[in-house]
């Protein structure tokens, strides 16, 4: 046990710089371990060769859990083979001086019945292990205690199984999804995809999911204004075996075969036609704009690199309300759309999409790209309300805010191991429960040669005897206190 | 909406049962004081009719026949004044905001610090506990008065990820845990003082009541831990991601599973206490400093 302890004791504090620290892959902000580097960087490599950016999976976070498994399952197996002999065997004979033993009391019993039968009939009828000799009874209950413990301590090798499949089989995937857009299941389609290393990428479930309507509710008044109240995501999906609609919402996945779809962002996608400068439509449809305060302020880009006569690219600004800021700048004053307007700059040249790098399709590549000017050299800037058209400097061409769609960012996760680890927790609580609040106790009764009847108690854990059940016995076999002998409780 | 202004009416309770407390306080510090230079055993409880069928001990209570124990009656009043207006806060912030009272910090505080005292009035009856009174009004107090003073939220409604039958579920049983957790660690300090000065071990009703107290939190801390982990799964894709939050959890769960072994193991006893205060600083840190200072997915304390 003092291995367990001090091994417990380790576990805890071993967790601890994993909550202070920032951590690979923990969700809430991925740039985090690349931020701490910056502000850091004497540090930071140091505290890396340690593992103390990623703590969880660190080998001697490893190490203790481990050991901790291997001494629990050291001690806890030969506790069972002991306790199945226990329990097979017979409740042992009562102590020889039993007035030591609690709640102890001695009496006459009535003399209608046999009190040693009818304390047998009465113990057995409230579910003891009883055996009776000619001079006593001597029952036991309480083996659940023990049972309890020993599903408890098991529990958690099941729970490390169940977490080792999730970590070992399973995956995780980001996906933002445009009203009207279908994303297919396959590992191409993901913004970004984490696979555990066993992982089969390339056989995940075959579905198809479109987003049909997003729909969102902010607060309109008071403190809280402008906080989300409501998101839903309206989608139909088709796998193999059954196709529907279904409404995501925060706590409401998507749920086809075990891969589960959630629910965890959204913004605007503003719907942008570019013409170039032969009237040909050059790119057209929503752009997903990223949002970046409360109120969905969202920047966003459209490259154009077909247009003619030069290739286009366009940065924005989406303000789903906009209002006048302080500095005559259009800022967005609530998340909803009640004012939605584009600002938008433009730039020509060479977008850099050709030279084998991967860019993001959120950021321009200024290197090669020259703002566009307006008729006295000052940058070109528009702004935009759905309907509006305006055309660009040097007959670039047009730009048409034709409307507005939503988009949703969805979490999309697999983990074969979670029904494991569902089981082994509710074999935890039930058997922790049994383990901590049931007493195991023996009671004996027994018949002295004058007569009287003796009867007595025993916890064999640390919770005590319930009150009352010796006292309930007495009373079913008629036992009252035998004159000029009595002996007071000890309790 | 209601008719009735509902949220104004809880914190009426919560100033009433400030001021109920603080005299509480008031009388039963010097009454604790008294008693124990003349008797070490006095009950705090007043008699309540027997739950738990007959009882053949002899009753532990005395008549009243100090003046302590007549203040000590006045205060044990108070408090179970207190206890009744803080839980009429609880029920009537309830009722105004239209959903389980435990959304944001404030509301953890108050539900908290009701908690706390139903817990306490519960365990401590029918035990020789009654020095730990004006302790545990003191810790109520002061937990009201934070909740009151710096971490009021108005009533609103929730953002959507709360808004989950989870969710109830998982804070009830925290906040229960972490009820008894407080009872249990004040009862644990009150002992280990207790050994230092070396108060004979024949009679530790004080480590009793920690040692009943924390064997219903464990399980229930336990329970809460899992049905955090089922929420997370249900509003996240993963049920363990080990969030701060999740994390101090797990930790504090590990430092009373120490406990517990402690417990068992001879000559440990004092290591025990040790631990069981340990883990109860882990769950203060859970509600206070990672909900204050660290970033984390569980970032909704609304101040
Ligand atoms: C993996 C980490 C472990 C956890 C979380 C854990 C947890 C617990 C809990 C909560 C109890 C109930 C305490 C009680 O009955 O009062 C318990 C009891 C027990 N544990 Fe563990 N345990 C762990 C590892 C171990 C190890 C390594 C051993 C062997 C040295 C062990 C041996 C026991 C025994 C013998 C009991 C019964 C004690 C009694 O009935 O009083 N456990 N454990």
């Amino acid at each position: 046990m003092r291995t367990a302890i001090v091994l417990l004791v380790l576990l805890a504090l071993t967790a601890v710089p994993g909550s202070l620290l920032p951590q690979r892959g923990v969700a809430s902000d991925p740039a985090a371990v690349a931020n701490f580097y910056r502000q850091h960087p004497d540090l930071s490599p140091w505290l890396d060769r340690l593992s103390l950016f990623n703590v969880y999976s660190a080998p001697w976070f490893a190490a203790v859990y481990v050991l901790l498994l291997v001494s629990m399952t050291g001690c806890v197996v030969p506790r069972c083979a002991q306790l199945w002999r226990d329990f097979r065997a017979a409740p042992p004979p009562a102590p020889r001086r039993l007035s030591r033993e609690t709640g102890h009391r001695r009496g006459d019993a009535a003399a209608t019945t046999d009190p040693l039968n009818a304390a047998a009939a009465y113990l057995r009828a409230r579910r003891f292990r009883v055996t009776s000799t000619g001079h006593e009874v001597r029952a036991e209950k309480g083996r659940s205690r023990e049972l309890g413990n020993l599903a408890f301590h098991l529990s958690l090798l099941v729970l490390l199984f169940g977490v080792a499949g999730g970590k070992l089989f399973g995956y995780e995937g980001r996906v933002a999804l445009v009203e009207g857009t279908t994303f297919a299941n396959v590992a191409s389609s993901y913004d970004a995809l984490t696979p555990a290393p066993w992982a089969d990428v390339n056989g995940l479930e075959p579905l198809e999911v479109t987003l049909d309507d997003f729909e969102a509710e902010f607060e309109t008044e008071g403190a809280r204004f402008g906080e989300p109240r409501s998101f839903e995501a309206a989608v139909s999906y088709e796998g193999d075996e059954e196709n529907g609609t279904f409404t995501v919402r925060p706590n409401r996945p998507l749920d086809i075969n075990g891969t589960k779809f959630f629910l965890t962002g959204h913004g605007y996608a503003p719907e942008l036609t570019v013409r170039d400068g032969n009237g040909d439509v050059a790119a057209s449809g929503p752009t997903i704009f990223l949002p970046v305060d409360q109120a969905f302020t969202s920047d966003g880009v459209v490259k154009v690199p077909d247009a003619r006569p030069a290739p286009l690219a366009l940065q924005g600004l989406f303000l789903p309300t906009a209002v006048e800021g302080p500095d005559g700048m259009g800022v967005s004053a609530f998340p909803d759309q009640v004012n939605p307007i584009v600002q938008l700059m433009a730039f020509t040249g060479d977008l850099g999409l050709d030279d084998g790098t991967t860019q993001s399709v959120y950021e321009l590549d200024f290197t090669d790209l020259e703002q566009v000017r307006d008729g006295e050299g000052k940058p070109w800037r528009v702004r935009l309300a759905p309907g509006e058209t305006v055309r660009l400097p040097d007959g670039l061409g047009s730009v048409t805010f034709d409307g507005l769609s939503r988009f949703a960012n969805f979490q999309v996760a697999r983990d074969p191991g979670k029904e494991v680890s569902l089981v082994a927790a509710i074999l935890l609580m039930l058997g922790l429960t049994a383990s901590l609040a049931v007493p195991r106790r023996r009671i004996w009764v027994r018949r002295n040669d004058d007569g009287t009847v003796e009867v007595a108690a025993r916890s064999l854990s640390r919770r005590p005897v319930p009150p009352g059940e010796l006292h309930a016995l007495a009373s079913a076999i008629g036992l009252s206190p035998a004159d000029g002998r009595q002996h007071k409780e000890e309790e | 909406m209601t008719s009735f202004d509902a949220a104004a009416l809880s914190d009426a309770f919560v100033t009433s049962a400030l001021a109920v407390f603080s005299l509480a306080l008031v009388v039963l510090a010097p009454a604790a004081a008294l008693s124990r230079t003349r008797t070490r055993t006095a009950p705090l409880s007043v008699p309540v009719p027997a739950l738990e069928g007959p009882r053949d001990a002899p009753a532990l209570r005395s008549a009243p026949t100090h003046g302590s124990t007549r203040l000590a009656g006045a205060g044990q009043a108070g408090v179970v004044l207190g206890t009744i207006l803080v839980c009429l806060a609880v029920v009537a912030r309830g009722v105004a905001a239209g959903r389980a009272p435990w959304g944001n910090m404030y509301e953890f505080g108050l539900t908290g610090s009701a908690a706390v005292a139903v817990a306490f009035l519960i365990y401590s009856r029918r035990r020789p506990v009654g020095g730990l009174a004006p302790w545990t009004v003191a810790l109520v107090l002061v937990l009201l008065g934070v909740s009151v003073t710096s971490l009021y939220t108005p009533v609103d409604d929730l953002v959507p990820v709360l808004n989950s039958r989870w969710l109830v579920v998982h804070v009830a049983a925290a906040i229960a845990a972490g009820a008894l957790f407080t009872v249990g660690a004040l009862a644990t300090v009150a002992q280990l003082v207790r050994q230092r000065r070396g108060g004979n071990d024949q009679e530790d009703h004080f480590g009793a009541l920690a040692h009943t107290v924390h064997l219903v939190a464990f399980p229930i801390w336990t329970f809460a831990v899992i049905a955090g982990a089922v929420w997370a799964e249900n509003a996240w894709g993963r049920y363990w991601g080990w969030d701060p939050k999740e994390t101090w959890a797990f930790i504090t769960w590990v430092f009373y599973a120490a406990h517990l072994h402690a417990l068992s193991t001879v000559g440990w006893r004092r290591r025990a206490g040790l631990l069981a205060i340990a883990g109860f600083l882990a769950f203060l840190f859970n509600f206070f400093g990672v909900n204050l200072w660290i970033p984390g997915l569980h970032s909704y304390a609304g101040v």
